[in-house]
Formats: C-alpha cells, sequence, structure tokens
C-alpha cells in the first residue's frame, strides 16, 4: 500500500506491504525499521493503554496501536500526520506539555481528608455519582479527544475535553475535598461553558467515553453553584 | 469566571424565552393572516393591545440579552476578538438590537 508520512510541512511516500491484522502503529515501525530509520514517532505499550501513540490516520485522529488498516485504508493508502492541537516536535511526535499541564489547571489533582492510619472511605457503589464517575474513568489520556476538538483550535487557552472529563470524576469522588476550587478552576472563558457540543471527542474516543457528557455536567455543577453563590 | 458563568446562565434563560416566544409569534401570524390582511387590519387590532405589547417588550429582551452572548463567542473563536474592546462593541450591538425591536414594538403595539 501507499503510506504518505508528514514530515514537517511535507508528506513523504513509502510502500509498505500489507499483513493480517496490521495495525497503523504496524505500519510506522515498518517504515521506521525497514525504510527510512530517521523517522520519529512515539510508542510504549502497543496494546492500548499508555497512550502514547495516538496520529492522525487519513485525517482523524486515532490511537495507531489499536486501529487496524483494514478499516482506515482508503483505495490502498493511507496517510499519517501528527495530532491535531499540538505543537510538533518531530515527524509523528508532538509535545503534549500543554495538554497535561490543563489537566493540572483544571485541579486533575486528587485531593482527600484521609491519612493512611485511617480505614478506607465507603463509597456506595450503586450511587450516582460512583456511575458518573465509573462511566469517565477510564481515559488513558492519549490526547485524541483533544486534537478532534475544535473549540481547542479556535481558543487554545480552552482546557479540552480531555482535562474536563478527569475534572468530572473529581468532581463525583465524595472523597475529594477540593470540590469548591475544582468549580472554579473549570469554569471561565476557558472552561466547561466554551465547549459547543459539537461531540467531536465522544465520536473520537477511542475508549469510548463521552467528555461531552462529562462537561455538560460539569456546566450544571458550575450554574449551580454560582446561583448558590459559591463560585 | 463569575461573569463567564454567569452570561451562559442568561443565554440558556434567554434561550428558553426565546424558544417560547418564537413558538407564539409563529403560531400568531400563521393563525392571523389565514384569510388574508392588510396592513392596516393588523394595526386596527394591535395597536393598544397592552398584552401584545408587554409580550413583544419581552421578546425583544431575550434577543437584546441572547445574541450578543453568541456573537461575543463567534467574535472570540473565529476572529480571536476578546478584552474590552468586543465587550464595548457588543454593548453596542444589544443597544441597537434593544432599540430598533423596541421601535418596532411601539410602531404595532402602542
Amino acid at each position: 500500500m501507499k503510506v504518505r508520512v508528514k514530515r514537517g510541512e511535507a508528506f513523504q511516500q513509502f510502500e509498505v506491504p500489507r499483513e493480517p491484522s496490521q495495525t497503523v502503529l504496524d505500519v510506522v515501525t515498518h517504515i521506521q525499521r525497514h525504510l527510512d530509520p530517521t523517522l520519529a514517532y512515539r510508542y510504549a505499550c502497543r496494546v492500548g493503554m499508555c497512550g502514547s501513540c495516538a496520529m492522525t490516520v487519513n485525517g482523524a485522529p486515532r490511537w495507531t496501536c489499536r486501529t487496524h488498516v483494514d478499516k482506515v485504508v482508503r483505495n490502498d493508502e493511507l496517510t499519517v500526520a501528527p495530532l491535531r492541537n499540538l505543537p510538533v516536535i518531530r515527524d509523528l511526535v508532538t509535545d503534549m506539555r500543554g495538554f497535561f499541564d490543563k489537566w493540572a489547571r483544571a485541579r486533575g489533582q486528587f485531593q482527600g481528608a484521609r491519612t493512611r492510619s485511617e480505614d478506607f472511605a465507603r463509597v456506595a457503589p450503586q450511587s450516582e455519582k460512583r456511575g458518573f464517575a465509573d462511566a469517565a474513568i477510564e481515559c488513558i489520556g492519549c490526547a485524541v479527544c483533544y486534537s478532534a476538538c475544535d473549540v481547542v483550535a479556535w481558543n487554545p487557552d480552552y482546557l479540552g475535553p480531555a482535562a474536563l472529563n478527569r475534572a468530572w470524576t473529581l468532581a463525583n469522588d465524595e472523597r475529594d475535598t477540593q470540590q469548591a476550587a475544582r468549580l472554579r478552576a473549570v469554569a471561565g472563558d476557558a472552561g466547561c461553558h466554551a465547549c459547543h457540543t459539537h461531540l467531536s471527542c465522544t465520536e473520537r474516543c477511542p475508549k469510548a467515553l463521552s467528555p461531552t457528557a462529562g462537561i455538560a455536567g460539569l456546566k450544571r455543577a458550575v450554574a449551580a453553584a454560582a446561583l448558590r453563590g459559591e463560585l | 469566571m463569575r461573569g463567564e458563568t454567569r452570561l451562559w446562565l442568561a443565554q440558556r434563560a434567554s434561550a428558553a424565552v426565546l424558544a417560547l416566544c418564537v413558538l407564539v409569534h409563529l403560531a400568531t401570524i400563521v393563525y392571523a393572516v389565514r384569510g388574508g390582511l392588510s396592513g392596516a387590519e393588523i394595526l386596527a387590532r394591535t395597536q393598544g393591545n397592552a398584552a401584545w405589547f408587554a409580550f413583544y417588550s419581552l421578546f425583544v429582551l431575550a434577543v437584546t440579552v441572547h445574541a450578543p452572548i453568541g456573537l461575543r463567542a463567534v467574535l472570540g473563536e473565529w476572529l480571536g476578538w476578546r478584552g474590552r474592546s468586543r465587550a464595548l462593541a457588543l454593548w453596542l450591538f444589544a443597544m441597537v438590537l434593544y432599540a430598533l425591536g423596541m421601535r418596532a414594538v411601539l410602531g404595532v403595539f402602542a
């Protein structure tokens, strides 16, 4: 098959043999090992856990280790580019610092009140909040949603779907002690209210999460806090 | 951020008012002109009607709140226009909207 790889401003073309059950990551690895060892890309686990191998494949952001060539190839052609909305370091490698800094800005850190000498907190598995947290917790931090989001492209300060999804899981964690501060952190022009509900993040999330639903939850929580005068 | 949240709430609330107003507005037009109506006949029915005056005054107010907040996001995201100058321009836009709307309301219902 013909594979076009974005390197800097231009695309470089390679001819890569098709294999059964071949993933896009296999294709990029083949190019680096057999055709051009200077190609830079990033991966670690190869099994959809670590969130490091996301790239733009035929125009859409995807986790390349779990994306089969059969599913995305068109006319025996594949185009691979770095993720959108992140600065490119080289070839297919993006600088993800800004992405993760936004998790910190959205108060993505858990902070509890108990010490290790105290008993475990008991959270009812069937409670509504536990259900909301469970639905959003499996994020692997791959930045596919961030790359898919138009609001990030239009407003570079926007925290983005992944950071807000993380904030939503903690907003539903009854052990966490930073609730008011977190709602303040996710309000505002760069926060949850900037989301236009385009659903691109939900459409593209490889873990089938819905950051859009979490962001809607944050909008409601922030608005309620504002009306109570707690913001 | 409190300001942003208030703007969001104002836009949601005005959208709820607009949804109702637009429905009533369209239904009334369709109902009233079934048999054909002249401008003079319409004015004869509407002028001096306090209830419709109040309804359309609310309609104009909701538009005045709703449109500039939406335009604010468009200007920020598409043109990168933020800050004081955008706020001033939007206040001006809101005042023009309100003036034009109330001019029509006064003309038809006062």
